[in-house]
């Protein structure tokens, strides 16, 4: 271990600064996990890092699918028709797309290229008022569609997957393949896409993801509660309970315990996605910016 | 890729090239619904803007007149100054400790300790959004707070106590930073892992030491990440909603509707029936975005081909 830091006080001012910022990061996980166990008074009481108990969190598991007739259980299955929706038309779109800018020669590659590198400085939600009053047009607000094909357009999964591309796949490779009597689109689907199995992986996680997670534009798109994804339906939940909103209480009133637990119900999608993706993840994420 | 290498690639891509005409239709084939999604939902909704930017809502051309009514709305500079605080103290910490963690969790060479570590940097990212933002209404409010302790130890003790205006801007960051560092100090830490050893060992031989290290060598092989990062985030940052709109719903309005500019140009757009307004708000903070970003993309050579 002469590694890192030379000097028993550098190392010690590195280790106390790691250890804060791993307190920092996971404290509130693992509090969030422990509170769905306990009762809104134990919450309170108890010692914040005391487990409760497995019938508190079927309690709460109850109080939380039974919020509104089951209002939860709609809006997750919402979120997963969005999210999927997106992703299948967002690789649909964007592999082939940044093949043929990293691999191709056409007119107006460069004006797409360009247009791709500036929109994917555009923050997600700054498109979002202009989209609704487009959509507005042709009469999609609160339909699926209203927050489906905007999120199907993804910039960054082109940019990630151009620089694969044009980074990782030798051209000789292709030409190879044009040599053997592959057609154009045969180069792509038989020579290029496998190659490219750690991208389209890496797009879709991003894209998924970030589907999942997004808040802005279903909250302005879908007007009725029957259509929100579960994180746009956490503000129905987070109105509900007196903690936070006392004129809320009443009989559909939410405690914090089951507000914590639709909290990680919200996102366990993506934690599941995060724990099994994690591995290649990391190899994957610097791909676009190493070179064999 | 050396000059000769490529030199070879483009005489053998040129003897096997098919009819230039077919390889055209087929490139168009290939990023056609790319290139539809990206003309429906980045470029037609960005004219638009523009458009309902310039005009009244009769559709006439209405010079700046937009623009100087949000500019003189009495809630438009404040939001400003809110949305410019917040961004300074979350770059400024993102830029700093990222950096940092990311050279010190690479320093580390025991394998297991570097992976676990990366993964508790990295989990939180999972939780984005409004399900981060209850999180941390949680552990904001001093009753159920896993850190009650410590916010009474600061004097706070109360969830109104926390949220003072005063304090946003350091619980926004606060926020984003949780949720956002542990993908960047993924990516840096990888970005760290492709300096090659050589580079490192002859630095090693000639006595540096792992500061000088850092500082010599590592840094400026990050700076193109860094300067990614920092337009990434900036970019992001300008656009401030669901932090400050669940806070203003979980705090009865404490933390009023209109604190960020997003959340202005949404309160024009669906409050007040402004489009226009809402629009010349959204254009705002679209050229605000694009030029600070710009000054990244220069300064950091970033896009540059080397």
């Amino acid at each position: 271990m002469r590694t890192s830091v030379s000097g028993w006080s550098g190392r010690t001012i590195v280790t106390v600064m790691v250890a804060v910022f791993v307190l920092f990061f996971a404290i509130p996980i693992v509090w969030l996990v422990l509170a769905t166990t306990k009762t809104a008074r134990g919450l309170i009481t108890d010692n914040p890092f005391a487990p409760g108990s497995p019938g508190h969190l079927a309690t709460n598991w109850t109080q939380l699918f039974d919020f509104q007739d089951g209002a939860v259980t709609t809006w997750i299955g919402n979120s997963a028709l969005y999210s999927a929706g997106a992703l299948v038309i967002t690789l649909v779109a964007s592999i082939p797309a940044g093949y043929a800018l990293a691999l191709t020669e056409f007119r107006g590659r460069r004006l797409l290229l360009v247009l791709t590198l500036i929109v994917m400085l555009i923050p997600n939600t700054a498109l979002v008022l202009p989209i609704f009053l487009e959509l507005n047009v042709v009469g999609l607000i609160g339909s699926p569609l209203s927050v489906i094909l905007p999120m199907s357009f993804f910039p960054f999964g082109v940019y990630l997957t151009y620089i694969y591309f044009s980074t990782s796949i030798p051209r000789d490779l292709l030409a190879a393949a044009r040599i053997d009597g592959c057609r154009e689109y045969q180069v792509f689907t038989k020579v290029a896409l496998p190659l490219a199995a750690p991208i389209v992986a890496l797009v879709a996680f991003f894209s998924f993801v970030q589907n999942w997670n997004n808040f802005f534009l279903p909250f302005v798109m879908l007007p009725s509660s029957d259509g929100y994804p579960v994180q746009v339906g956490l503000t129905s939940l987070l109105a509900s309970t007196p903690a936070f909103n006392p004129s809320s209480a009443g009989v559909q009133s939410v405690q914090l315990p089951t507000l914590a637990l639709a909290t990680i119900v919200s996102v366990l999608p993506v934690l599941l996605v995060f724990l099994v993706s994690q591995r290649f993840l990391v190899a994957g994420m610097t791909a676009g910016g190493t070179k064999e | 890729m050396t000059v000769v290498a490529e030199a070879a690639a483009v005489a053998g891509r040129a003897a096997i090239r098919p009819p230039v005409r077919r390889r055209n239709a087929m490139s168009y084939g290939f990023v056609s619904l790319y290139a539809a999604l990206a003309l429906a939902f980045g470029i037609l909704p960005t004219l638009y803007a523009v458009y309902l930017a310039f005009t009244d809502a009769e559709g006439r051309f209405a010079g700046v007149a937009n623009f100087s009514k949000v500019v003189d709305d009495f809630r438009f500079w404040p939001a400003v100054r809110h949305v410019a605080f917040y961004l300074g103290i979350w770059l400024v910490a993102l830029v700093v400790l990222v950096t940092l963690l990311a050279v010190v969790v690479h320093a580390i060479k025991v394998r297991w300790l570097s992976r676990t570590l990366r993964f508790v940097f990295y989990l939180p990212g999972a939780l984005a959004g409004a399900s981060s933002v209850l999180l941390w209404l949680f552990v904001l409010d001093p009753t159920a707070s896993p850190v009650g302790g410590l916010l009474k130890l600061f004097g706070f003790d109360s969830f109104v106590q926390v949220i003072v205006p005063g304090n946003l801007p350091v619980i926004f960051a606060i926020i984003a930073f949780w949720t956002g560092a542990g993908g960047w100090i993924v990516i840096m830490y990888g970005a760290l892992n492709n300096i090659s050893d050589d580079v490192m060992e002859a630095a090693r031989m000639d006595g540096a030491n792992p500061v000088q290290i850092a500082w010599n060598i590592q840094l400026p092989m990050l700076r193109k990440w860094i300067s990614y990062m920092g337009i990434m985030s900036l970019a992001a940052g300008t656009q401030l909603f669901v932090e400050p709109q669940l806070l203003s719903q979980a705090s009865n309005a404490i933390v009023p509707n209109d604190y960020s500019l997003n959340q202005l140009a949404y309160q024009y757009a669906f409050q007040q029936n402004d489009f226009n307004g809402a629009a010349a708000i959204s254009l705002l903070l679209l050229v605000i975005a694009l030029a600070l970003s710009a000054v990244f993309v220069t300064r950091g050579g970033l896009f540059e081909r080397d």
